[in-house]
């Protein structure tokens, strides 16, 4: 099993500094090589994106002395999706003196994934996490504090100290408005160039590294050129490839792919993660499921009836005829069980008709208990905000009737294969945040994506770019005029008026549905190599039916159709290697779970003999027979052990 | 779950900034109760395609009333209805059988129509770009738990900074006047020790730029109950009197610098 090509053996190396976990990265800083305060700003760099991560690097780069422009879809960098976060950001601070350490962190964050991410990545994350606190208090952000005015924590998933950082429900939405104002500070000041409704749709690279992007203006439809330096990908993740999802409407996997087909390896597809506590889907038009933060687990109690024929109202069930399952599967982490394993335990219990709900297709999640210990006045200071949002969604008060709840696509651990300088397989292009791979393994922890994008922009790439700018000070660079930048804008402009002509009779809406169907009933929370197959059957043959059929009212200017075709199809390509990745690792790890591989009480199987890789997939033109690579994962502070949480 | 049906939208379609605008009549048969607004308009959409006409544009994003990207004048109320709630929280059971629902896009003049329902905001980014940030360069900030805010700042200070940008404000507001959504983030950062060095100099910028593009308060009141996060109006009295305090220490400071 164990033939694929190592990414070494084809020349990328993922850079890992020598020395002990602990000072790999204080080693790495004292080595690098510097820019010149006065040189920086002969340097242009292009950052795609302008959430957590990429207005974090976008600003500090820019603080630096780099010359940075800036590219968000959005009519504004505040509207990331980032802002949409709500339970908290995590950081080894202690200050609640119970235990918590650089050390455990990155332990749990290791564990947490399942044993499937780069130890060395994950140690840096930790270390850095302390300093995203103090940078964020400083800019600020109003995080949620004691009577004493210090800040306050509480507790999620996958851990057992008070570590999580929190500004009551709205913690992404401060923190993207807190690193949204620091760009805007450079904007204000000229340090930053912004482009707004602008998309990126290509990467453009001369002599096999960057040379700059080509994007659509979403206002115009103009195709432009862009040269720079270096082109950071903040770009976020993949999740709308299931239709249905936590991600925003807009979210999309297009400037990833688009990089991926240029060269950049795109590592571990499969590794999706499905959350827990999402408001189960209600009706047909439904266009997206929103999510219920972690954060509500910390007092809520997650049930099912025991009877499955149960017609009572939640509240005059009797406490002997409830199953609360996850205090009795994991009775040590309760019902703070990480998101993979919460979900699969409420998966289990609709699909073998003990769902609730008029569609029975939910869990309760219970806030009586902590509203009979605590008084109401208390869980709405912690929780009122989300209450409120459940209410308004589904028209039941969670003050009365417990909330019902269902997992759902939320994150893509997956992403661009970058190195542990974040740069990917194309010299120069780098991927941050949500569009990397590489710090969450298999599964992502509970209030750690805030973490990590902040951890990217801020304290990781406005080091390693410069080892990276450093050598070409002064060397001549392709500017926008160079052949290669016409050839993709031509190639860019061709697409566009491509799905204009097909005058077919579907909308782009339309496929993305059924790809989502697909995608959710086949290669969803629970897969199979004959659910696989399946897939891998439908997909194409769904994919030839868009490029046949796709229809496009209105003209190539503002058209959101348009853009929508753009990132369907990459959607199509991307699913279709998702499938393939997922078939090929012959293991359950995270939030990748084979039915094949389980033991007998149903928890996940690893095979750390076989898949203890990331894989990094190659592109060759069609998704189909893309290549895939290893990049073989050593464990040194950390022993593989098997993940319990019982 | 029960259908809502007979629903006559009457939308605001316009080609361009500069083309000349119109409403159009569309019908829907039937759609759910739990179905969003702005799930009723996809209804629409698709259905728009499907007889081979232009669908209308209009913004949304997260659906979850937080990136503040949609926002629908909904039978002349700032994203309709239902007190603080975003276009998109919406929702169809707040609507009956044989309901006539105009929508139409953010109007102000700082806000111009781009197409349809769709308008450009980036007057409230060039606000902030004025001063809406303390200044903190990556790297050199002290530990968290330095600072102690007493519980109460910190919570008024985050009332505040729950406002998402949406422009409901604006929209509402008779005279097209932006000073909940500005006062908002001033008295998110006025209000917090770390923003205090930066204070009065942040408010005259934010105040001066704002006055650039849109109109003048005149206690209408119409920007809170059309606020889809509830912000209290007391924050443009917090702004006014750090304005007026502005030109007096920002003049003391001037001349002390020369």
């Amino acid at each position: 099993m164990s033939n694929w090509p190592t990414l070494e053996s084809k020349g990328f190396s993922s850079k890992i500094p020598k020395g002990s976990v602990e000072n790999k990265w204080l080693g790495y800083k004292e080595d690098l090589k510097l820019v010149n305060p006065n040189n920086k700003r002969k340097f242009k760099v292009l950052v795609v994106g302008t959430g957590l991560a990429g207005a974090s690097a976008a600003a500090t780069l820019a603080e630096l002395g780099y010359e940075v422009e800036a590219f968000t879809f959005h009519d504004s960098p505040r509207r990331a999706h980032s802002i949409a976060a709500q339970g908290g950001i995590n950081a080894a601070k202690n200050y609640q003196g119970d235990g918590d350490s650089v050390h455990r962190l990155f332990y749990d964050t290791v564990k947490g994934g399942d044993f499937r991410a780069r130890e060395s990545n994950v140690h840096r994350l930790a270390e850095v996490s302390v300093n995203i606190i103090d940078q964020m208090v400083a800019q600020g952000v109003p995080f949620a504090r004691e009577y004493g005015g210090l800040l306050d924590n509480r507790s999620f998933g996958g851990a057992q100290v008070s570590r999580t950082f929190y500004a009551r429900g709205q913690t992404g939405q401060q923190l993207l408005l807190g690193a949204y104002q620091q760009l805007a500070r450079q904007i204000g000041l000229g340090g930053v160039k912004l482009w707004t409704k602008v998309e990126m749709v290509d990467v453009v690279t001369v002599d096999d590294r960057a040379a700059g992007i080509v994007t659509r203006d979403l206002l115009t439809g103009e195709i432009r050129s862009h040269s720079g330096h270096a082109v950071l990908l903040c770009t976020g993740g993949y999740g709308n490839v299931f239709y249905l999802s936590t991600n925003a409407m807009n979210s999309n996997v297009t400037a990833a792919w688009r990089a991926h087909r240029r060269g950049a390896h795109f590592a571990n597809p499969c590794f999706t993660q499905i959350h827990p506590t999402c408001i189960p889907q209600s009706d047909e038009t439904q266009s997206k499921l929103t999510l219920m933060s972690e954060s509500l687990r910390n007092d809520g109690r997650v049930w099912v009836p025991k009877d499955r024929d149960e017609k009572r109202p939640a509240d005059q069930i009797p406490e002997e005829e409830r199953d609360y399952i996850l205090e009795r599967l994991y009775p040590s982490y309760g019902n703070l069980a990480p998101r993979d394993i919460s979900s699969r335990a409420a998966k289990r219990s609709v699909d073998s008709g003990l769902g609730v709900g008029p569609l029975k297709n939910g869990v309760y999640l219970d806030f009586s208990a902590a509203i009979n210990r605590l008084g109401e006045p208390v869980v709405e200071e912690r929780y009122g905000n989300l209450f409120e949002m459940y209410e308004r969604i589904s028209g039941e008060n969670p003050y009365k009737t417990p909330m019902r709840i269902y997992p759902a696509v939320h994150y893509t651990m997956g992403g661009l294969w970058v190195d542990y300088e974040l740069m990917t397989t194309i010299p120069g292009v780098y991927a941050l945040g949500e569009a990397n791979f590489s710090d969450h393994g298999a599964n992502r922890l509970g209030a750690s994506a805030l973490m990590q994008g902040l951890a990217d922009g801020y304290f990781v790439i406005p080091y390693t770019l410069g080892n990276y700018l450093a050598p070409m000070l002064n060397k001549p660079t392709p500017g926008v005029d160079h052949p290669a930048f016409k050839e993709a804008e031509q190639a860019a402009s061709a697409r566009y008026t491509g799905y204009l002509n097909i005058k077919g009779t579907r909308s782009p809406d339309y496929f993305h549905r059924q790809l989502g169907k697909i995608m959710w009933d086949f290669c969803g929370m629970e897969r199979t190599t004959e659910t696989l197959e399946k897939a891998l059957g439908e997909i194409p043959a769904l994919y030839e039916e868009f490029q046949k059929d796709l229809r496009i009212t209105g003209g190539d200017g503002l058209n959101m159709m348009l853009e929508r075709a753009g990132r369907v199809d990459d959607f199509f390509q991307l699913g279709m290697l998702t499938c393939r990745d997922a078939l090929e690792r012959q293991e359950s790890c995270g939030g990748h779970f084979r039915a094949e591989y389980q033991y007998e009480d149903g928890e996940a199987m690893r095979d750390d003999e076989n898949f203890a890789h990331a894989a990094a997939w190659e592109w060759t033109g069609d998704p189909m027979q893309s290549i895939r690579n290893i990049e073989p994962l050593e464990f040194e502070a950390i022993h593989l052990a098997v993940r319990s949480y019982k | 779950m029960s259908l809502i049906r007979n629903i006559t939208l009457k939308i605001w379609r316009q080609d361009g900034p500069a083309a000349q605008g119109r409403f159009e009549t569309y019908k829907v048969d039937s759609v759910t109760d739990e179905a969003s607004f702005l799930e009723l308009l996809d209804v629409v959409n698709e259905n728009l395609i499907t007889e081979g006409k232009e669908p209308i544009t209009f913004d949304s994003d997260c659906r979850e009333g937080i990136c503040g990207t949609c926002g629908l004048m909904i039978n002349g109320q700032s994203h309709g209805p239902e007190k603080s709630t975003a276009t998109c929280q919406l929702h169809m059971r707040k609507f009956t059988s044989g309901d006539v629902i105009t929508v139409e896009p953010f109007r102000a003049s700082a806000f111009p129509i781009l197409k349809d329902l769709m308008v450009d905001r980036s007057a409230f980014d060039r606000i902030i770009e004025s001063g809406g940030f303390i200044t903190s360069p990556t790297g050199g900030a002290p530990d968290a738990n330095l600072i102690p805010i007493p519980k109460p700042v910190a919570d008024a200070a985050m009332d505040s900074a729950a406002c998402i940008g949406c422009g409901a404000c604006v929209a509402a507001c008779p005279n097209g006047a932006a000073h909940l959504f500005t006062s908002a983030k001033i008295s998110h950062l006025n209000l917090l020790p770390q923003g205090q060095a930066e204070r009065y100099k942040r408010t005259e910028a934010m105040v001066e730029t704002m006055n650039e593009y849109f109109g003048s308060c005149t206690n209408h009141g119409e920007c809170e109950a059309a606020c889809p996060k509830a912000i209290s109006i007391d924050v443009i009295a917090i702004m006014h009197k750090d304005y007026r305090k502005s030109k007096l220490k920002n003049r003391k400071e001037l001349a002390r610098n020369k």
